[in-house]
Formats: structure tokens, C-alpha cells, sequence
């Protein structure tokens, strides 16, 4: 119990840096709202800011208004998405080993209980002979999305970076988008989702899918809110074997946090391939073949705790026949 | 309204039922109450806590609800559709039972929306359909076509009543102030006059010719919420006629056995004669047989086929580990049983095509459960959950008391209805006696006057 306190505590104090972050982020960029007739006009330092004439001005920090990062987008900013960008993802089917870090970091990031994964680790068999491996799995955001086509509602969407989000203010929890997903990415809050207290209170930011609604649908979000900080998702930073990269189709570049390539290139030397191409969805996420593997695949399963090793079980014992 | 001898008589002969609830009725209602307030209780459990009450999960997404929504709003369907063409093609016998299929469709447009609703997570935010309606929705498509259609059939059986209320207006019958006061207003003025007729019949002539295609392409756009997807079971060009097909042939069913259960209870022997039963007869049997057509269709072709995603469903329906007993039984008792029992001449009785047709609904039903529910369980990617009320869908007692709760508000509207307006149409039933003169066919206008000598 004492630990989960704490763990929820670095939440909230992580969550904490982000504001600051992301003021300091909003200030610079120009949002920057002075307000003379605040009630707190003391006088503590003066801060260097930029302004949106690109002057330099000097400002009583006293006279900031502070705003958390969650209520910087406005709805229209979270429709459109980052400009220029076009957010892309590799996965390195030969270097997945099921550590299942991305999953914790990404339920951690998003404030999910662990069994809510947006990201999930299929074992793969593709035929009788063929060798299983470990496939990871989050949202492919399609550039064809067949969950926004049938929402009634608006309330996913496609965004000009390639993102399909969701506004769950305005999702009526149809679960159409859920029926027509072919890649069963979309999760829905059957019941009264548990978050800290502060982080439920929040107004709903749809790009970081926080907080959570029940009645509503949800899913992996590519977390842009990292993109602006210049940060990577949760889930490619945890992985210490480097299987995610991400990065943007417009600047052609990949990373996974260590090494930093060329989009195309890796598509072309490792023949790249989206994930059942013929749907026609058009996945925004590649696959890279897991060739040359860095793992026998029993290194996935051999570790993992009773409840989830039984999932892939089957496939296991077949495979050993 | 004046009434000529015969009409008097049908209305003579029906007044008591409508006049009385009766005892019977009032045990009915009360039972069909409590049952509605289980249901009440269970919707209650599903808004304060959530949708977790129910069996549905992130593969199973819909369950029974949204089985129940396609069967009762087929029904609505069919009974404008055949109500439609009753009223089109004036087949004589059609007019004692237009009203029961009007009945139908009414009744079912208001009890089978109420379960697409229940699908919905978040009912405090309903009106986002209307504020932010996204077009190229199917969901969308259907909103629409659902509420034109309930428009359409609200209007189509009032129109076809307004006549009725007229003479319930002026019998003097011994009912409270407010239902006369009802009657009289429903009635809007009708006398029988030469222009009042003529307006009613092109009302109702143009509604019918609007209400039979729009039953056909809103019953389409219904399989389109399905079909629209890319999912095994789903996915396929004929799913627009098929739900039209299923809709229609399930609606047959309902109306013989409401016709059935009429005749018991207010002795219509004389207005639902077992020719009716015949009739109608043959046409679930020929619908049947092309339900069972688009059936084996759609399982032949996909078997054949036999793409690995298509072939994972059609595996668990007929696999007697999975679905393999309920495709039996959907297939026997939903299309063998009732096209054999038409189809026999010692069979072709009444009772007997009653309780095939009873059967065949409850076997079309379980039809709609098959399409649903395996396609929903069948995702493209391995589910790998160890939550076994993720991998497999099984309803919680909360979906099973709506459906009741359903079934009772059906069952009681039909009881309700019965006792505000005669099953059989009084006005316009000029043409009935063809039914006991089969032999020689007059003109509407010739019938008129055969009709002053008793029936």
C-alpha cells in the first residue's frame, strides 16, 4: 500500500515538472497571458521571456498566469496536431524479447491499471511451420482509419500529423470504432475508471488521453503531448532493447533513443511491411521482419508471471512439438 | 360516420373488447409490469455503474442488446412493408389484418431503438448525434433512417385509424369522459364526407407507396452498421437484402402468431379465417425459402473460399464445440421446420403454422445472435487474454432482464392497443365477405350493396 502511495506521489510529481515544462513551454511560444491586476503583485524575480515580436521582455513572475499543460491546447489545436509533421513508427520484430516495459511505462504515462494496455505483446505464429515470435502492438493510426470513418459523432479523428485521436468529452461510447478496428487497438471504460484525485479533475487533453471516462472508448495515442516537449513515447524510451522507432515521415527520420536512421532506409534494408497491407487501412506503424533475431523466443515467455505466460501458453506447447 | 350493416355488425361484435379490460388482461399487464420494472431496475444498475454490469467486453463490444435491436426493428419494417402492399395491391382479404401489421410495426419501432440506446455507453450525451452528426457514419445513416421511419409509421397507422376513431367517436360507448375526449380529437372532424374520403385515400396511397421502400432502405442501412465493416461474417455485398429478407420473414412470423393469439382471445374465427393463416402461410414459406437461399449463400461461399479470417467464423458455426448446435437449430427450426409445415397440405392448418411460426421467430432471433456474437469473438489478431469474459461474450442477467423487459413491453402494448382500438378495422371491411364467397368477385361499390343482407 505504502508503495503504491509512493508510486502515485512520482506520478503526481512527475506530473508537476510537466507543468512547469509546459509553461515555460507556452510562455515561450507566445500564449503568454500578463495579467496586471493580479491579486498576488509581489514582488519576487523577474523573468526573461520572449515575445511573439521576438523582443525580449522582462516580466515580474508575479504577473504570469500559470496555466497546467493539460488546459494549453485549445480543441482546435488538438484536432489539427503538430503542424508539419507526420509522426511514423518502426518495430523491430527481431529485438522484441516480451520484457513488457513499454507496456508498464505506457499504463504509467497514461495513469491506466495494468490490465488496461493500449500497447499489448502478441505471440505470433503465422503457419504450422512457422516460428513464433514476439509481435508488440499499440494503435496504427491508419491514414484509411476505419474506426474514424464510422464514428458518428466526430469524435475520433485524423489529424494533418497522421495522428488518429480521441475526444473523449464528446465520445457517446457506441463502440462502433471498437467493432470496426480490425487490429482490436481501441479499449473501452466498461466501469468508473481509478486515477489520482488531481489527474481526474483535469479538463480532458486528447493527447494524452487523461483523464479517463467511463462509458467512453480509448486508445494508444502516439503521446504528442511528449512529441512537443521534443521527448519519444513512453513506451520506445523504456525499451532497453531498442525495438521502437519513432519519428517523423516529412523530416525521414527514425529513432529509437540511441541510434537515430533514415526512414526509408530502414524500410528498404530490412523490408519493412505494415501489418495485414491488403485491409487497406494504411497503417501509419512498419514492421521490420524479425530476422536475425537477438532472442530466442522462450526469453519472452520463460520470466513472465503465471496469469500472463498462460496467455501465450497454446502456442508455446505447440511450438515445442 | 355512418356505417352500413355489416360494418355495424364488426363493430357491434368487437365493442365489448374495447368497452372492458377485463380481468385476464388486467392479470397480464400487471405480470407484464413487474417484468418491465426488473428490466427498470437493471437499466438503473447499468447507468450508476457502468456497462461493466453487462457481458460485453472490448471484443464482444455488442451482445444482446443490439440482437434484440435487429429483431424488433425488423419487425417494424415488415409490418410497414406488408401493411404497404396489403394496402397497395387491395388484396380483399388483406383488410381485416392491415391494422395487426400496423400494430407491429408501431409497437416494435418503439420498443427496438430503446435497445440500440442501451449500446450506448454515455446516454447523457445522446444529443452529440444531432450536434456533431458526422454523415459518413453508418450509425449516422441510421439515426436517420430510423427516426424518418417512425415518423413514417406513426403517421401510416394513424391515418388508417382516423376513420375508426370516428365511429368509436359516435358510438356513445360506455367508456370514461377522456377517452370520448381522445377519440374525438384523434377523429380531427372525419364525418364521411366526399372530400374528407378523398383526402384520406391519397394520404394514405402516397404514405403506403413511401413507407414500403423506405422500409426496404432503412432495413438495409440497418445491415450496413455490419456490413460496413471489414470484419469475417460482416462483410459482405449481400447483407442488405438479407437483413430485409430476415426482417420481413420474422415479421410474417409475428403477425400469425399475433393473429393466432387475436382470434383465441377475442373469437375472431370469423375475421381471421384459417385462410388467413394459409395466406400468410405461404408467404413465410416462400420467404423462408429465399432466407434459407441467402443463407447458404453467404456459408458457401465463405467455406469455399475458405480465407483463413472468413474461415475462423464459419469454423465456430458449425463447429458443436462452439455454435454448431444453435446454426442447427437456427437453420432447422428457422427455415426447414415452417417452409415443410406450409408446404404439406396436412400440416397447413392454423395451429400448426402458428407454432412453426412461433418457433421460426424464436429460431431467427437466435439467427441474429449467430451473426453478431461469433464475428465479434473472431478478431484478425490473436486475443492472448487469460479474462475469459473478454475472450468469450456471455450475457449477465442484467441483459437478460432488458430483453425480457422487452419482450414484456411488446407483449404489452399489444394488449394496451387491443383495448383502445378494435383489432379488426371496422370502417373499410366492406370487402370482407370475399372470404366466404371466394367464388365470384365483385367491384368495391357491388360488394356495398350485397353487404345490406346479414353476413
Amino acid at each position: 500500500m505504502k508503495e503504491q502511495e509512493n508510486i502515485q506521489d512520482n506520478g503526481r510529481r512527475g506530473f508537476i515538472k510537466n507543468v512547469a515544462i509546459a509553461t515555460v513551454a507556452t510562455a515561450a511560444c507566445g500564449s503568454l497571458a500578463c495579467s496586471c491586476n493580479s491579486k498576488q503583485a509581489v514582488v519576487a524575480e523577474k523573468i526573461k521571456l520572449l515575445s511573439p515580436d521576438g523582443e525580449i521582455v522582462e516580466i515580474d513572475s508575479a504577473y504570469l498566469n500559470h496555466h497546467d499543460n493539460m488546459a494549453v491546447l485549445s480543441q482546435h489545436e488538438q484536432r489539427v496536431g503538430l503542424p508539419g509533421k507526420k509522426f511514423v513508427m518502426v518495430v523491430d520484430l527481431a529485438r522484441c524479447k516480451n520484457l513488457r516495459k513499454c507496456i508498464t511505462a505506457c499504463q504509467k504515462h497514461h495513469y491506466r491499471p495494468t490490465d488496461k494496455e493500449w500497447l499489448s505483446v502478441k505471440l505470433m505464429k503465422d503457419s504450422e511451420k512457422s516460428a513464433p515470435y514476439w509481435f508488440p502492438k499499440q494503435c496504427f493510426h491508419c491514414d484509411n482509419p476505419p474506426c474514424v470513418k464510422v464514428c458518428p459523432v466526430d469524435a475520433t479523428f485524423k489529424r494533418q500529423d497522421g495522428l488518429v485521436l480521441i475526444d473523449n468529452d464528446r465520445c457517446i461510447g457506441c463502440k462502433f470504432c471498437m467493432a470496426a478496428c480490425p487490429y482490436s487497438t481501441r479499449v473501452f471504460n466498461w466501469d468508473e475508471p481509478e486515477m489520482p484525485l488531481d489527474v481526474m479533475n483535469l479538463s480532458y487533453n486528447a493527447e494524452t488521453g487523461v483523464p479517463a471516462k467511463v462509458g467512453t472508448v480509448e486508445k494508444c495515442d502516439f503521446c504528442p503531448d511528449r512529441a512537443r516537449e521534443g521527448l519519444l513515447p513512453p513506451c520506445v524510451e523504456s525499451c532497453p532493447n531498442g525495438v521502437f522507432y519513432f519519428g517523423d515521415e516529412n523530416e525521414d527520420t527514425v529513432t529509437n533513443g540511441e541510434e537515430t536512421l533514415s526512414f526509408t532506409q530502414l524500410i528498404k534494408d530490412r523490408a519493412g511491411y505494415r501489418f495485414l497491407e491488403e485491409l487497406g487501412t494504411k497503417p501509419r506503424v512498419y514492421y521490420l521482419p524479425p530476422k536475425e533475431r537477438q532472442f530466442p523466443v522462450e526469453r519472452g515467455y520463460e520470466d513472465l508471471p503465471e496469469d500472463i505466460k498462460a496467455r501465450f501458453k497454446d502456442i508455446m506447447e505447440a511450438d515445442k512439438k | 360516420m355512418e356505417l352500413n350493416t355489416y360494418q355495424q355488425e364488426v363493430f357491434n361484435y368487437q365493442r365489448p373488447n374495447i368497452e372492458k379490460f377485463g380481468k385476464k388482461n388486467m392479470i397480464w399487464s400487471v405480470f407484464f409490469l413487474i417484468l418491465i420494472m426488473i428490466g427498470l431496475y437493471a437499466l438503473y444498475l447499468q447507468i450508476a455503474k457502468g456497462h461493466g454490469v453487462t457481458g460485453m467486453r472490448d471484443n464482444v463490444v455488442w451482445g444482446l442488446f443490439i440482437v434484440n435491436f435487429i429483431f424488433f426493428i425488423g419487425l417494424s419494417y415488415a409490418g410497414a412493408i406488408i401493411g404497404g402492399v396489403l394496402h397497395l395491391l387491395k388484396v380483399p382479404w388483406g383488410k381485416p389484418i392491415v391494422r395487426l401489421a400496423q400494430m407491429m410495426t408501431l409497437i416494435s419501432v418503439i420498443v427496438g431503438p430503446i435497445f440500440i440506446l442501451l449500446c450506448v455507453g454515455r446516454f447523457d450525451r445522446l444529443h452529440h448525434l444531432f450536434i456533431y452528426p458526422r454523415i459518413q457514419s453508418p450509425m449516422t445513416w441510421d439515426v436517420m433512417a430510423v427516426l424518418t421511419f417512425f415518423a413514417g409509421s406513426v403517421l401510416f397507422l394513424y391515418l388508417a385509424l382516423i376513420k375508426d376513431f370516428a365511429v368509436y367517436r359516435d358510438a356513445k360507448m360506455n367508456i370514461p369522459a377522456w377517452r370520448q375526449k381522445l377519440y374525438k380529437i384523434l377523429a380531427i372532424g372525419y364525418r364521411g364526407a366526399a372530400s374528407q374520403k378523398r383526402h384520406l385515400i391519397i394520404s394514405q396511397n402516397l404514405l403506403a407507396i413511401i413507407m414500403v421502400p423506405l422500409s426496404i432502405i432503412v432495413a438495409s442501412i440497418l445491415s450496413w452498421i455490419f456490413g460496413m465493416t471489414l470484419r469475417p461474417g460482416w462483410h459482405s455485398t449481400i447483407f442488405g437484402p438479407y437483413f430485409v429478407l430476415g426482417a420481413l420473414y420474422s415479421g410474417c412470423g409475428v403477425l400469425i402468431v399475433s393473429m393466432w393469439v387475436y382470434r383465441k382471445m377475442y373469437k375472431l374465427e370469423h375475421y381471421f379465417t384459417d385462410k388467413h393463416f394459409s395466406y400468410l402461410g405461404y408467404g413465410m414459406m416462400v420467404l423462408g425459402a429465399g432466407y434459407g437461399y441467402f443463407t447458404f449463400s453467404e456459408y458457401f461461399t465463405g467455406w469455399f473460399g475458405s480465407a483463413k479470417w472468413d474461415n475462423e467464423v464459419i469454423n465456430k458455426l458449425f463447429s458443436f464445440h462452439e455454435y454448431g448446435g444453435w446454426t442447427l437449430f437456427a437453420n432447422l427450426a428457422g427455415i426447414v421446420i415452417p417452409v415443410l409445415i406450409v408446404a404439406i397440405p396436412a400440416t397447413r392448418k392454423p395451429l400448426w403454422i402458428t407454432l412453426s411460426a412461433f418457433v421460426m421467430v424464436i429460431a431467427l432471433w437466435v439467427k441474429r445472435y449467430l451473426i453478431i456474437v461469433p464475428t465479434l469473438e473472431t478478431p484478425a489478431l490473436p486475443m492472448q487474454d487469460t479474462r475469459m469474459e473478454f475472450v468469450k461474450y456471455s450475457a449477465t442477467w442484467p441483459e437478460w432482464a432488458l430483453t425480457i423487459a422487452g419482450i414484456a413491453s411488446f407483449l404489452l402494448f399489444f394488449t394496451l392497443i387491443s383495448k383502445f382500438v378494435t383489432v379488426v378495422p371496422v370502417s373499410g371491411l366492406e370487402e370482407v365477405n370475399f372470404l366466404h364467397e371466394p367464388h365470384h368477385h365483385h367491384h368495391p361499390e357491388a360488394t356495398q350493396k350485397d353487404e345490406t343482407k346479414p353476413a
